[in-house]
């Protein structure tokens, strides 16, 4: 089935089901409770993680496959942004143009940085590409303003042509939709004390992940992905192969920019607004950091990254001193206090504080990640079983399996 | 008329004369040995055959058209492999992926981009590489990473990596050192079999009883210079090669 190997598939398979009823994983806790803070499942978080994840996947078809670090791929995802929201503001409120048109230029901007920056490896790529990068935002907020319109960002008009559409004209802006399904829309599910929503933004950003990631197993276990992972190992050998690097390196890149740029385009499908700040540099360190944290070279790794990254910032940056007093509240009050005093660098606006920390932690003693993580247990568990024979013989390299 | 013909090349590093008006004939079919001490340009030699080095003057014509100004994979695809001196493998990779890719390069040439079908789906292609481990003795170990390999099986892995393209040229830096006496003599056995697909090789070495058992014409390099060449027989009792390569000592 689907031309994905047994264990590829069932990886698809577990991915699909967890993207499918994320509305119910994502919110374990019932309405009201103590631990509802922690609940992730309402549409805009849900839309970040996948649309987060096809960020990462792409980033991760070129760093975690060919070894280059480009510190630039969040220009990809704001040239698709801002292609997107012209396409609602010209042609149509359906998402469907903005998303395909997205990816377009992001491909084109992408080719043009690839070709220039792939002409140097390790860190002076990784400079050309923050340097385009970075120049791209300078530019979105200057010269550029009639088409990004500057520091208020690009938004939708209610005299914008939208020429395939014909308006209702009730003095409102239109909502984006998928062939008349409104993106903001869907429905609730009340079980008892839990609330569950299902948001149709959400299910067709799921649906083009599944996509996105099904595209991504068959390019990892393709030649061209056999070449990728050669040319990051021994770009000399590949050479005197008879294999020509240049051209896989820009197809990655080039594969890569546009996964950003599709989920630019599916950003401003679920809320139509771009805004120069989604090219910072930051931006694009924070899909390095998602794919480093959940295992560059894996395939479901910077899905997972992209997940971790996006929880701590909405979730814990809403934890403040007042929740934390509620927690320790049954402590006598000098601990209460001085609880609440050592945990507060770390929660609310200090969630970076955490994060930042985990990632160091990832890094030094996880190198392969989150995934690193997952298989390591898998292999004491197995230990454990008594059933010793592949787990422990096998050597501790991240395989690109999972 | 030979496969390979090389004509007044030059190379300057700096100062230092590593090629001086160096001229190579190679007969199609021959395993043409290339001798000489430390440091007297053989590498470098090799270097400007792969495209590794563009040589500052000079000539260098291989099944009749120039090799200069080709890209490294483009020379390959002509059909030229090389073995290098220290081994170029593809580290990361297990010994099967090693050489199932320069099979597609060959197979697909230098920048078929496919990612749509699966590696695991090319029967021929592993096929092919597998047998190619099989000959070289390292089948049993194809799953393995290849930078796991001592440096003896790394050396073998290349030199399945070039083989298995079937090249009309193939080039050999110091194809057995670092191997154990008895690893000498498989490769030996190894590339006297191929001797009969008919292969010109190129083989630098040091090790004498290697190149007496295999070559069938030796030049003698030393100071970026060819000074002796000829049958094994009369280089064993050239007294300009005793002098410069062995300090007179007898072979
Ligand atoms: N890329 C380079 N840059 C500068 N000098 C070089 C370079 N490559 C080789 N040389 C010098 O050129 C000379 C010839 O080197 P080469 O490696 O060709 O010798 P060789 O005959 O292969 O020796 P060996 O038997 O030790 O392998 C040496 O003096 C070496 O230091
Ligand atoms: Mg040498």
């Amino acid at each position: 089935m689907l031309g994905l190997n047994s264990k590829d598939k069932t990886l698809f398979l577990i991915v699909l089901a967890l993207t499918m009823f994320a509305p119910f994983l994502l919110n374990p806790f019932p309405e009201g409770s103590e631990l509802a803070q922690f609940n992730a499942g309402y549409p805009d978080l849900m839309q970040r993680f996948v649309i987060f994840g096809i960020f990462a996947i792409g980033f991760n078809i070129l760093f975690g496959l060919t070894g280059y670090l480009s510190f630039g791929h969040a220009a990809f995802l704001g040239v698709g942004s801002y292609a997107g929201v012209w396409m609602l503001k010209l042609l149509t409120m359906n998402v469907v143009p903005a998303i395909i048109v997205s990816v377009i230029f992001a491909g084109l901007f992408s080719a043009v940085v690839g070709y220039i920056s792939l002409r140097r490896s390790g860190i002076y790529f990784s400079i050309l590409t923050l340097a385009f990068a970075q120049m791209s935002f300078a530019l979105a907020y200057s010269v550029l303003t009639p088409i990004t319109n500057g520091e208020t960002g690009l938004q939708l008009a209610l005299n914008d042509p939208r020429i395939l559409d014909f308006d209702a004209a009730d003095g409102s802006l239109p909502a984006t939709n998928f062939f008349g399904i409104e993106m903001r829309d869907g429905f609730e599910l009340a079980l008892g004390p839990w609330l569950f929503t299902f948001n149709f933004g959400y299910y067709l950003c799921a649906v083009v992940m599944l996509i996105a990631f099904y595209i991504s197993i068959r390019i990892f276990r393709s030649p061209f992905g056999l070449m990728l992972r050669a040319l990051k190992t021994n770009q000399q050998r590949m050479r005197f192969t008879g294999k020509n690097p240049k051209p896989h390196t820009l197809a990655a890149f080039i594969i890569s920019g546009m996964y950003a740029g599709l989920a630019g385009g599916l950003m401003v499908a679920m809320d139509p607004l771009a805004g120069a700040e989604r090219m910072q540099w930051t931006a694009s360190g924070e899909v390095v950091l998602m794919t480093i944290l959940g295992g560059a070279g894996t395939l479901i790794g910077p899905v997972l990254g992209a997940g971790v990254i996006k929880y701590f910032e909405n979730i814990f940056s809403k934890i403040n001193d007042n929740v934390l007093y509620n927690w320790f509240s049954f402590l006598p009050d000098g601990m209460q206090d001085a609880f609440v005093f050592m945990i507060h660098p770390f929660i609310g606006k200090g969630w970076h504080l955490t994060l930042g920390i985990m990632f160091m932690l990832v890094v030094i003693f996880l190198p392969g990640g989150v995934v690193e993580g997952g298989q390591r247990l898998k292999r004491l568990f197995r230990r454990r079983g008594g059933s010793d024979s592949a787990g422990g013989a096998s050597s501790a390299k991240v395989h690109p399996a999972e | 008329m030979g496969i390979l013909e090389v004509k007044g090349v030059n190379k300057r590093f700096g100062g230092l004369k590593a090629l001086d008006e160096v001229n190579l004939n190679v007969e199609a079919g021959a395993v043409h040995a290339i001798i000489g001490p430390n440091g007297a340009g053989k590498s470098t030699f090799l270097n400007c055959l792969v495209g590794r080095l563009e040589p500052d003057t000079g000539t260098v014509d291989f099944d009749g058209s120039s090799l200069l100004n080709l890209e490294p994979h483009e020379i390959n695809q002509l059909g030229v492999s090389r073995v290098f001196q220290t081994p170029e493998i593809f580290g990361d990779l297990d010994l099967l992926e090693n050489v199932m890719i320069p099979t597609l390069a060959r197979r697909d040439g230098p920048i078929k981009l496919d990612a749509w079908s699966r590696v695991d789906h090319l029967v021929e292609v592993r096929e092919r590489a597998e047998e190619q481990l099989q000959d070289v003795g390292l089948f049993e170990k194809r799953d393995m990473t290849a930078s796991s390999l001592s440096r003896g099986d790394k050396r073998r892995l290349e030199l399945a990596m070039c083989l298995v393209q079937d090249p009309k040229l193939l080039l050999l830096d110091e194809p057995t050192a670092g191997m154990s006496r008895a690893d000498t003599n498989n490769t030996i056995d190894l590339l006297k079999k191929i001797g009969e697909r008919g292969i010109t090789k190129i083989v630098i070495e040091h090790d004498m009883h290697v190149v007496f058992s295999l070559a069938n014409k030796i030049s003698v390099m030393a100071q970026g210079t060819v000074i002796a060449e000829g049958k094994p027989e009369d280089i064993k009792g050239d007294p300009r090669v005793q002098e410069a390569y062995l300090g007179g000592a007898h072979l």
